[in-house]
Parts: structure tokens; sequence; C-alpha cells
């Protein structure tokens, strides 16, 4: 008897603990670090080198809100999760936040229980063919096999597009990134279709970057951005302004390096938390916008250290440049 | 008649008596434990509602009725169903479960075939022939499933040729790296009467043997019939097939710009799958028919020897009929296991049901609970099927209990 009872009282606080929710910013803070979903490797985006150090303009991101939640850019726990998981690891609570080259879609946003924090890479569909196959267009794919990967915005699009286009193709779909690639350098397919930011970084990974070409159309917009779970405004307002905080610095001139010099822009100031009491919105330290840029550095930085002109990947600024600067990067004021 | 007794005894105690009587207190516990349980699972499945709810995700099935809007890899199941990318979501559900069906179906068949070959030559008194079966077991059991599924899929994506230097046969049928491409019969019309004529010639058959087998029985006279059979099934199907002007054509593949065009496609995928999952379900089944054979008393097989039956017939009559009542029981475990690894088709992109609707539709809708638990009752309700099927089959050559 009792242990039955004990059974009985065991089952019923499991049951109770399944429906407690507490806020992700203490949950963080109490476990010391932020679980991050991220891809299972995308050169530029996110990907872990041989010692296991994560990289790319994703994982800046979660390094970003690390450094303003609990002062260390390198408190995160990466998750590497297929497109098809990521969005149950992060409904599930698994994770605090995705950043994983996501598309921002009204469908995601208002019905799977999430929302999308912002934009921290405006990319669109294209399309990938080798060299050999003299194709200058995808107006020319009719017949072919396209290699594309489960569970993305990409294969609605390619959907779409062919119905548009009346253009007939054969979809082999696989989950992984990788199952992808390897199917599209065997042959299986002729050509492969992603994000062109995808594909940029594909081709920079190949043996000989050269045989491959990136076709000119872009057949969709896919603005990439962190997502969060609903009804958690104080983390989404973190994950938010810690993106826009990097951009925002960008635009103000502060880089790792100057982040320390003083100036007498009040704007930067306020950025830098030296005035005004906006940390005290978010439910953070003052120094929480310090800590993003001194440790990760401003859009910009990442941008260039990761993907740039001057990586392996080389991709120019284009859209994902400043407003001032002809992109349509723009930030909120902090204010 | 258990709670009868419980009961007509339950009128004659007094109260305290009832508190000590074992019975009443062992009913009183099953009860109780029951709706703990009951209690348990409520409280889990409405908890797991309201955070749904809660986290704002939509719940309920009109997600089915929506248009998919992407495409799906051409097998058996597109065909089946006319897929397109405007066709609903629920399509997708059934062009998922008819590819799932097939690679069940083709691979148990070939499976039983591959086991029963290799469970037969493990024990074979060729040293050589007996090794090799015993290696192929030790091999292809003891690599994972899903390894050997990726392992044969990149070989065949990998080994064979761009469409452009496919592996002709005569024209007809081509093999490349994307896949086996047969000759598509495109039926004409009359071609039914050819098929009634094959059915009939089957019925004929059954009724032919019946008549033989008494007359074996009554006589002692026994009949070859396999000319007989053979003259019947194909025979009569092919007369009609002649008299009605050839009414079937073949639609060759055609090398088109990328890709060969036309034919009847039968994608990599599913070839690495279903020899994947063949030939690993294959060693356990192989075991099985060893151990059943192995616990047929050596005295059988002497017996038969003795009575001048040749090994052929020995093995036929007297061991495998009693080594399939050992191996029967086994043997279903295996076919459910082949059933449900078939899941791993989405590894490599074959478009089965967990592939297409337990992936890609509930990327698109994010409903995983609803999704999922759909997947599950149809994998519960093949599985079942299959067990029912084969607990008949067991049932029929189990020993008649006198």
């Amino acid at each position: 008897m009792k242990q039955l009872l004990k059974l009985s009282v065991a089952s019923f606080l499991i049951a109770g603990a399944l429906a407690v929710q507490a806020s992700t910013l203490s949950d963080v803070q109490s476990k010391g670090h932020v679980s991050c979903g991220v891809s299972k490797g995308l050169a530029g985006f996110s990907a872990a080198d041989s010692a296991g150090t994560w990289t790319g303009v994703d994982v800046d991101v979660c390094r970003a809100v690390a450094a303003a939640t609990l002062g260390d850019a390198t408190k995160v726990k990466f998750v590497p999760l297929t497109a098809k998981e990521r969005f149950t690891a992060l409904q599930s609570g698994e994770i605090d936040m995705l950043s994983r080259n996501t598309t921002w879609t009204i469908t995601r946003d208002a019905s799977l229980g999430l929302n999308f924090a912002g934009v921290n890479y405006y990319d669109g569909q294209g399309f990938m063919v080798k060299s050999s196959l003299g194709v200058s267009s995808a107006m020319e794919l009719g017949g072919a096999a396209v290699c594309i990967q489960a569970g993305t915005t990409t294969e609605l699009n390619l959907a779409d597009w062919g119905k548009q286009n009346g253009i007939d193709y054969q979809s082999v779909v696989s989950d992984t990134n990788a199952q992808t690639l390897t199917n599209y350098d065997s042959g299986r397919c002729d050509v492969l279709t992603t994000d062109a930011s995808g594909l940029y970084s594909m081709r920079a990974a190949a043996n000989d970057p050269s045989e491959h070409v990136v076709l000119p159309e872009i057949i969709s917009k896919e603005p990439l951005g962190p997502v969060v779970r609903q009804g958690d405004d104080q983390w989404f307002n973190i994950v938010r302004w810690s993106l826009n905080a990097m951009i925002t610095a960008e635009e103000l001139g502060v880089t790792s390096a100057t982040v320390d010099e003083v100036t007498n822009n009040p704007e930067r100031e306020r950025l830098m938390g030296r005035s005004g009491n906006t940390h005290e919105y978010v439910g953070l330290t003052p120094d929480w916008t310090y800590n993003i840029i001194s440790q990760v550095g401003n859009y910009s930085e990442s941008f260039e250290r990761n993907i740039g002109i001057n990586t392996p990947i080389g991709i120019a600024r284009g859209v994902n440049a400043l407003w001032t600067q002809g992109g349509i990067l723009y930030s909120p004021p902090f204010r | 008649m258990k709670q009868q007794n419980i009961l007509s005894q339950v009128k004659n105690l007094t109260f305290s008596e009832l508190l000590y009587n074992n019975e009443v207190r062992a009913f009183f516990f099953q009860v109780a434990t029951f709706l703990l349980i009951a209690g348990l699972f409520y409280t889990i499945i409405g908890n797991l509602f309201d955070n749904i709810e809660a986290r704002g995700i939509h719940t309920g099935f009109s997600f089915l009725k929506n248009r998919a809007g992407f495409d799906i890899l051409p097998f058996l199941g597109n065909y089946l169903q006319d897929y397109t990318p405007e066709s609903s979501n629920l399509t997708v559900f059934y062009v998922g479960l008819i590819n799932t069906l097939v690679v069940a179906f083709v691979g148990i068949i070939l499976a039983t075939v591959l086991g029963l070959f290799i469970g037969i030559a493990r024990l074979s008194n060729n040293y050589l022939v007996a090794k090799l079966a015993g290696g192929y077991i030790e091999l292809f059991r003891n690599i994972p499933v899903l390894l050997q599924i990726f392992f044969w899929y990149n070989i065949f994506i990998n080994i064979f040729p761009h469409p452009k230097k496919s592996f002709s046969f005569f024209e007809m049928a081509f093999l490349n790296q994307r896949g086996l491409y047969l000759p598509k019969p495109v039926l004409e019309s009359g071609f039914t009467l050819v098929i009634i004529a094959f059915l009939v010639g089957i019925i004929l058959t059954v009724v032919m043997k019946r008549y033989f087998k008494k007359k074996h029985d009554e006589t002692g006279v026994y009949t070859r019939t396999l000319g007989y059979s053979t003259l019947l099934i194909f025979g009569l199907p092919a007369i009609f097939f002649l008299l009605l002007g050839s009414p079937l054509h073949f639609d060759f593949a055609v090398l088109g710009k990328f890709n060969l065009k036309g034919g009847m496609q039968i994608v990599p995928e599913f070839i690495a799958l279903t020899f994947a999952l063949s030939v690993y379900t294959a060693t356990y089944i192989a075991e099985a028919i060893r151990s059943g054979i192995e616990a047929v008393d050596k005295g059988q097989k002497e017996a038969a020897a003795a009575i001048g039956l040749t090994q052929t017939q020995s093995l036929k009559l007297i061991i495998l009929p009693q080594a399939l009542r050992v191996a029967i029981p086994p043997t279903i475990n295996q076919y459910l296991n082949l059933t449900k690894n078939s899941s791993l088709a989405t590894a490599i992109g074959y478009p089965e049901l967990m592939g297409a609707f337990g992936g890609t539709v509930l990327n698109q809708v994010g409903q995983a609970v609803e999704i999922l638990g759909m997947a599950m009752l149809v994998y519960l309700f093949i599985s079942l099927c299959i067990s029912l099927l084969l607990n008949i089959v067991n049932k029929r050559m189990a020993i008649p209990e006198r």
C-alpha cells in the first residue's frame, strides 16, 4: 500500500511538472548556458571545426545572446538539428532559441507557436549545377532531377516555381545537408537547390569550386533569422535586441576594437549602456550590449569573418548591407 | 466466474470481514491500480493539449485537406494517387502508405526466399556452402541496418553510370545511377479478358490438383500435374492474348536532355532500401529456419531415407513441414521488424509514410502530435494485420492435437 501511495504521489508530481513553464531567462541563468539549435554543418553559417568550436553568422547570434544574458559568449550549448527536427526541438523546450538559417514565413510565425526575432541574413533560393552540363539559366532545367533537403520551404518554392514556369522536374529529397550534397556530387541529380547562401557555402567546400555554377535566377525571398518560443516576451525581446545591437553597432561604427572608446554621440553611449536604462526593460545588466560587441563584434565583423568576400565562401554584402549603404539591413533605434 | 464468486461472498460478509477478505482486497487493489493508471494518462494527455494550446500551436485534423504544395519522388504511390503539388496532405498520407506497403511486401518476399535458402545452406553437408552461409549471417546480422541502407544507397548511386551512359538491355530496359528503367506496360482494351483467362487457369489448376489428389488417395496412382498446370495458367491467357491481337504494348524509356524519360522507373532509393532490409532480415529468418530444421528429430530424416525418399523429397515432405512449426513464430517477428524498419527510409529520402508524411508534411504543418499519432496508428495496424495473418497460418501448420 505504501509503495502504491508513493507511486501515485510520484506520478502526479511528474504530471504536474510537465505543466510548469519557467521564464527562459531565469532558466538560462540558472543552468549557466544558452541551448541554441544550429544546423548540422553549413560552412559560414553554423559549422564546427575539428576542435569542436562552432563558428558562423548564425552561431554568432547564439553567442551574442549568451554574452548578453550570461556575460560570456562561450557559454552556449550548440544542438545540431536537421531541418525536420528544428521546430519540434524549440517547441518542446529542448533548446532556448533556434538560429539555423530558418526562413521567416507567416505559417511558421503564426501557427507553430514560435516567433521570429528578426532577420540576420536576407537570402533567396537559387540553383547550382555542374559547369559540365552547360546550363546557363534555370529555365533550361526541364526534365532534370533536382536535389533538395527535406522539410524546408525550398520544397514548396520549387513546386510553385515549376508550376508557374511550366518546368517539369523530379525532386530527390534527402534528410540532411550532407546526403543532399552526396547525391548531387555522385550525379543522382543534376541540380542542387537551396538558399543561395547555402549554395555558395557548398561550392566553397567542393574540391574544385570552378566545376560548379550558381545560376542567376533567385526564385524566392528567404529572410533567415533566429526563432524563439511564443509566450515569453522577455526572452523574445532579448534575442531580437541582441541582434539589433550588432546591427546598430555597425551603423554607429562601434567594433570590438573600439568598444571602450567614450564618445559624445548620445545614441552610441545609450547603446553601450553608459547612459539611459534600456537594460532594465529587457531584464539584463547595463553591460549586456558591451559584452556582445566586445566578445562577438558588430554585424559587419561577424559577416566578414564568416562569409565575407575575403573568406572561402565569398559572399558580397549585397542586400545585407546597411540601409545607409544600399542594403536593407535596418535596426530600430536604441532609445 | 470469479466476479460472481466475490459478489456472492460479499453479500454474506460483515464490514470487518470484508476488510480482511483476500479476494475483496485483491479486487479493490486491481481497480485502484487501473484507475490510477487511467488517471495518470488522462492527466498527461490533458496537460499535453493544454500546453499545445498555451503555446499557440494549431490542433485538429483540418490540415489534411490543405494543399500539400511540394513534390514527391515519383514512385508507385505517386502513380496510383496521381499526386501533384496541388494534391492534399491526405493524399501525401496515402502516397506514403502505399510506398511503405510496397517496401514491406517486396521486402518480406525477398527476405523469406533468401532466408530459407541461406538457412538450409547453413546446414549443408558441403563445407564451403555451409561456411559461406554462416559468414553471410554473421556479417549482415551484426551491422546496424541504418548503416547498411546508407551503404547500399551510396554504392548504388556511385557505382552505376550517368543516365547518358546507362547500361542498356536490348534498348528495352536501362540501369543507371537514377534507377532501373523497365518497359512500362500500357494496357489496351480487351486485356481484361486475358487477365480473366489467367484467373480461370488458376482456378482450373486447383480443381485439377484436387481431383488428382483424391485419385492418389483412393487408388495410390500418382499423376504429375506440373505440365498441365503450366499449360492452364500460362497457355490459356496466351491463346486469348493472341486471339485478341496482342492488346498490350510497352512504353520504353528514352534519353531526354538530363534524364531517361518514360518507361517505368524504379528509383534507387527503393532498390537500396528493399535490398538492405531483405538482406538484413534474411539473416534472422535463416537462423529461425535453421533452428526449426535442427529441432526436427534426426530419426525423421533417417526414417525418410529408409523408406526410399530422395533428399529433396525428404526435405519437402518430412523435414520442412515439421521445421516450419518451430520457425514460423520467430519469422513473424522478423516480418514485423522489417515493416517497422522501413521507416528508416527517411534517411535516404524514399518517400514512405515517415518520410513524406511524418517528415515533410510535419515540417510544413508543425502539428507533431496529430501527424505522428496517425503514423503510429498505421504502423500498429499494419503490424497487427501481419501478425493476425501469420497466426492463422501458424494455427494451420501446428500439429493437430489428438
